[in-house]
């Protein structure tokens, strides 16, 4: 997409793990956490551009999930600090990060069910008075609150096309409704920087279209980005800048054309196929009108009339090399 | 035949017993209906406040509201000992917990080391007095038929459904303020609270006060009109508030006083009916086995409201669509 920040604008030299970043808003140094004799996270030192959108990528078990909930307080670190715009986050309980301005979504959408769709936006502003115990009792003291707060949440959810939804249940929204509810949700506070994690997951193409320009509304209203994602086509569309973790450490850095082609990364995780698309990946078909062919059929009631000229179960040893002939065979079509 | 239980029983619709229940359950909705709080102890909090007044009122001559006081104050402080080390803990931690202290507390009332001030196994008489001398209604019994009170009688059911009133209309103040919004979605899902900025542990402590203190004073109520026997502190009170609960709708703010209403009501119903029925030899039991026989039925109708009607009398069917 044309609005992408180039790259010169957001590092202080090569594109290295743990380069410096011109204008970072989040510095962590040193961040481990391991479970038991599992190194989990070991991330020595990483810096989040500010106003950019960057994307966090990696195989599964690589820790990606588990920097994330260190960095948002919902998971103590064994060493290490982080600094979020200058103030040092580390050990924070999670509430206080949100407040600070850094605010995450969830990889299993966390909607509260049997709250109206609006006051799960309600939930998410700040500075609402009527969340004491004591003022929460006198109307009038928070009623002012309540009404700009309902404004805004309604401007949000019409922006996520949700503001007709506003009164049912949260429950009772879709998947990918529930993912837009929850981001739009993390917007109540506004926050200087949104951390989402996996927000493409369960959602159809065409909610991920929308949900891609939400993300690059996000950046064009000034916040900062951090998303862990495994699908490479949107890492490539949106991110700015593309950190890869491995086994715990930060493997790689760099912008997303870049990053993408660099054999230790390839090898890390992309593997071999990460250009080609999935959704039509060739063989499947051919093999499954293999299975059909005369060939197979004629094999396969040989088989049943074997198995019934013994009266036993076809012997595991004489069926194997079929299947195998079988499918050499198909193999050798696709070629 | 005697019909009067018919009326007697309606009598339970205003007595103090059901206000007494009626009150420990909204304490109970607090907990689990509104804040998700899986309390197993209520009958711990309404011992806590049964003792705290007795003792103050009875063997240390506090005045009333000295002894109300120390009711609040002593189900705050339990609240506060059975929160601090379990609320950052998953929910299940709190039931076993609250169950285990609700135990702990009768058992050690009934100890003979502490008898001197807990009396024991035998319990504290008297703990009315000083309630009785605020009466303020003349010398006398009024009403009709069978349902005719005495002046203290009135006066207790006219202070303790006040009570009941005055917690009902602060619940359902709190309940549809932000705060009640956040203590709902705690309910939920307490991590996304907190990754929306609310300090969850304060809130959940809160609740747990709240509910606990509405708890401590349905304890004192209950004792008003009688003794201190520390075996009526046992689980089943819990479980009892727990069927009130469900009966009237865990997530509502007048269902406590439904199901209270409702219980107590079928509870005496039902006594008389079996009674009537096993005089006539009607229905082969004895009578023995007739009081027992109401809390089987008890239990087969929560049965069947839960299967039916889980979201209880009061409750909207939406509530209860959705699993948690």
């Amino acid at each position: 997409m044309s609005n992408r920040t180039p790259p010169a604008e957001l590092v202080a030299g090569p594109a290295v793990p743990g380069v410096a970043k011109i204008n970072p808003i989040l510095i962590a140094d040193k961040v481990s956490r391991h479970f038991g004799g599992l190194m989990a996270v070991e991330v020595d030192h990483l810096e989040i551009p500010r106003g950019a959108i960057t994307a966090l990528i990696g195989p599964n078990g690589a820790g990606k999930t588990t920097f994330f909930n260190l960095l948002t307080g919902f998971d103590k670190p064994n060493t290490g600090t982080w600094k979020f715009g200058g103030k040092n986050l580390a050990h924070m309980p999670a509430f206080r990060v949100s407040r600070l301005g850094m605010v995450r979504t969830f990889q299993l959408t966390k909607a509260l069910g049997r709250l109206t769709v609006l006051e799960n936006m309600l939930l998410g502003a700040k500075e609402q008075g009527g969340e004491n115990l004591f003022v929460a009792l006198i109307r009038p003291f928070w009623r002012k609150r309540e009404d700009a707060i309902t404004e805004r949440a309604m401007a949000l959810l019409t922006k996520f096309k949700l503001d007709t939804k506003s009164e049912d249940y949260a429950a009772s929204l879709s998947g990918g409704q529930r993912k837009l509810l929850e981001m739009a949700r993390a917007l109540m506070s506004e926050p200087e920087m949104v951390m989402l994690d996996e927000p493409m997951a369960g959602v159809n193409p065409a909610l991920t279209q929308s949900l891609l320009h939400h993300i690059l509304d996000l950046k064009a209203e000034g916040m900062t980005v951090l998303f862990v994602e495994h699908d490479m086509h949107m890492v490539n569309e949106i991110a700015d800048w593309v950190i890869v973790m491995a086994e715990g450490r930060i493997v790689a850095e760099g912008p997303p054309g870049v990053v993408m082609n660099d054999p230790a990364v390839i090898d890390a995780y992309l593997g071999a196929h990460h250009d080609t698309d999935l959704g039509t990946l060739t063989g499947q078909m051919e093999i499954a009108e293999g299975m059909e062919s005369a060939l197979v059929k004629h094999e396969i009631e040989d088989e049943i009339e074997a198995g019934q000229e013994t009266g036993i179960d076809v012997d595991p040893s004489t069926e194997h090399p079929e299947p195998g002939a079988r499918t050499t065979e198909s193999k050798g079509d696709d070629k | 035949m005697d019909y009067n239980f018919i009326p007697l029983s309606f009598g339970e619709l205003f007595s103090p017993t059901t206000a007494a229940y009626a009150l420990a359950t909204i304490g109970l909705a607090v907990h689990f209906g509104f804040t998700g709080l899986l309390n197993f102890g209520q009958a711990g909090f309404m011992a806590i406040g049964g003792y705290a007044f007795a003792i103050t009122s009875v063997k240390w001559q506090w005045p009333l509201y000295g002894s109300v006081l120390a009711t609040i104050v002593a189900a705050t402080i339990f609240a506060l000992i059975l929160g601090i080390p379990t609320l950052r803990l998953r929910a299940d931690y709190l039931s076993i917990v609250t169950i285990a202290a609700a135990e702990i507390i009768r058992l050690s009332v009934k100890t003979p080391e502490f008898s001197s001030i807990t009396g024991g196994s035998e319990g504290i008489n008297g703990a009315g007095a000083t309630f009785n001398a605020t009466n303020p209604l003349p010398e006398g019994s009024f009403g009709f038929g069978v349902l005719t009170y005495t002046s203290e009688q009135w006066w207790l059911r006219i202070v303790g459904w006040t009570v009941v009133g005055i917690a009902l209309l602060l619940v359902f103040l709190l309940i549809r303020s932000p705060w009640g919004r956040v203590i709902r979605g705690i309910r939920e899902d307490e991590d996304a609270v907190r990754s929306l900025g609310k300090n969850v542990y304060s809130y959940k402590m809160q609740a747990l006060v709240l509910g606990g203190v509405f708890g401590g004073l349905a304890g004192a109520m209950f004792i008003l009109p009688r003794s201190l026997q520390p075996d009526n502190y046992g689980t089943q009170l819990t479980f009892f508030l727990y069927t009130i609960l469900l009966l009237g709708g865990a997530a509502t703010v007048f269902g406590p006083v439904i199901g209270s209403i409702i219980f107590w009501v079928t509870l005496s119903l039902s006594d008389g009916l079996l009674s009537l029925g096993v005089n006539a030899q009607v229905i082969p039991i004895t009578a023995i086995q007739q009081g027992p026989i109401r809390f089987v039925i008890v239990g087969v109708a929560l049965m069947i409201l839960v299967i039916f009607r889980p979201q209880g009398i009061s409750g909207k069917k939406k509530d209860a669509q959705f699993s948690v």
